[in-house]
């Protein structure tokens, strides 16, 4: 089951905590990844554990060129794109009635503009192939919303319903596209968390304890892999239960 | 003009999997092809890949037939 041999993959925010579990985590199913992120060296430091089967394609997705020129590298890399991961992502937080147009813009292009971008490039040579898997990494608050993050929770509910519009035009050509939304993940944006906030978050956790990445790559193992090809325009939610939509 | 008739059917029959015998200038894409919407959105991409040409929504809008096809090609591509 969930055998990805032969096949490729892009991930972005690949350097991440989840990103790198993703990478790793469709690596170890068999498939040829291709690394991205802003920053190369951790790229390379990610590469070079996995060993064969890696390139890196380094892009900052705030800047449009980049972007538009990601998914070709990818494909001429690896001779095709079979499975796009838009994972990359950035918080730029603060109360609404005091948040800067610039954390907005920025949030919301490199979240959600990118990850359309990526998608729109990466979908036709999918639909000339008849297959592909798109999968996008959203966030619980994309759903239920967070305070202090209404440009995030914007940008991941934008991933979301975009998702579902993508999906209904390609279901037809074997392209499925969903979205995974993680809760509260150990990742370096969680470290930071004092004893007292890690308390009150895990208090809203009904499995008390944070997730992990390898949980996160485990579900988007599932959507990439041939198996998940009647499940589409989904948003599948690992969150140890904190949310249940 | 013969050149890229065949070459737009020749796109068309490997797109929509058409009976070549069937796909004449006279032929419509969705009524005597079996094309759906995205796949006459596809083929409008095949067209500018091989020709080499921009074709505008407002112009693929018009592009019903393969004739359609071959006469907008040969302006554009005059």
């Amino acid at each position: 089951m969930f055998d990805l041999t032969g096949m490729t993959a892009l991930v972005t925010g690949a350097s991440g905590g989840i990103g790198s579990a993703i990478a790793k985590a469709l690596h170890g199913q068999g498939a040829t990844v291709a690394l991205s992120g802003t920053r190369a060296a951790a790229l390379e430091t990610v590469a070079a554990e996995l060993g064969d089967r890696v390139h890196v394609v380094p892009a900052n997705l705030s800047d449009r060129e980049a972007v538009e020129g990601l998914v070709p590298a990818a494909e001429a890399a690896m001779g095709g794109l079979d499975i796009l991961v838009n994972n990359a992502g950035i918080t730029r937080d603060g109360l609404f009635i005091r948040m800067k147009d610039d954390d907005w813009d920025q949030v919301i292009a490199v979240n959600l503009t990118s990850a359309f971008r990526l998608s729109r490039a990466a979908v036709k040579g999918m639909m000339k192939r008849r297959y592909g898997r798109i999968i996008g990494i959203t966030s619980i608050v994309g759903v239920t919303g967070n305070a202090g993050q209404g440009n995030y929770a914007a940008a991941k509910a934008g991933m979301i319903g975009m998702t579902k519009a993508l999906a209904q035009e390609v279901a037809t050509r074997n392209v499925t596209v969903n979205t995974v939304a993680p809760g509260f993940i150990e990742t370096a944006m969680t470290e930071v968390l004092n004893d007292k906030q890690r308390e009150a978050t895990l208090a809203q956790v009904p499995a008390g304890r944070l997730g992990t990445g390898d949980e996160i790559a485990a579900a988007v193992v599932y959507l990439a892999s041939r198996e998940a090809a009647y499940t589409t325009g989904q948003t599948l939610h690992v969150n140890g239960g904190m949310a249940m939509i | 003009m013969s050149d890229i008739a065949d070459r737009v059917k020749k796109i068309v029959i490997e797109n929509l999997g058409a009976d070549p015998e069937k796909v004449t200038l006279e032929a419509s894409f969705i009524e005597d092809l079996g094309a759906d919407s995205l796949d006459t959105v596809e083929l409008v991409m095949a067209f500018e890949e091989e020709f080499g040409v921009e074709i505008p929504d407002d112009a693929a809008d018009t592009i019903q037939t393969v004739g359609d096809a071959v006469t907008y090609l040969t302006k554009a591509t005059a």
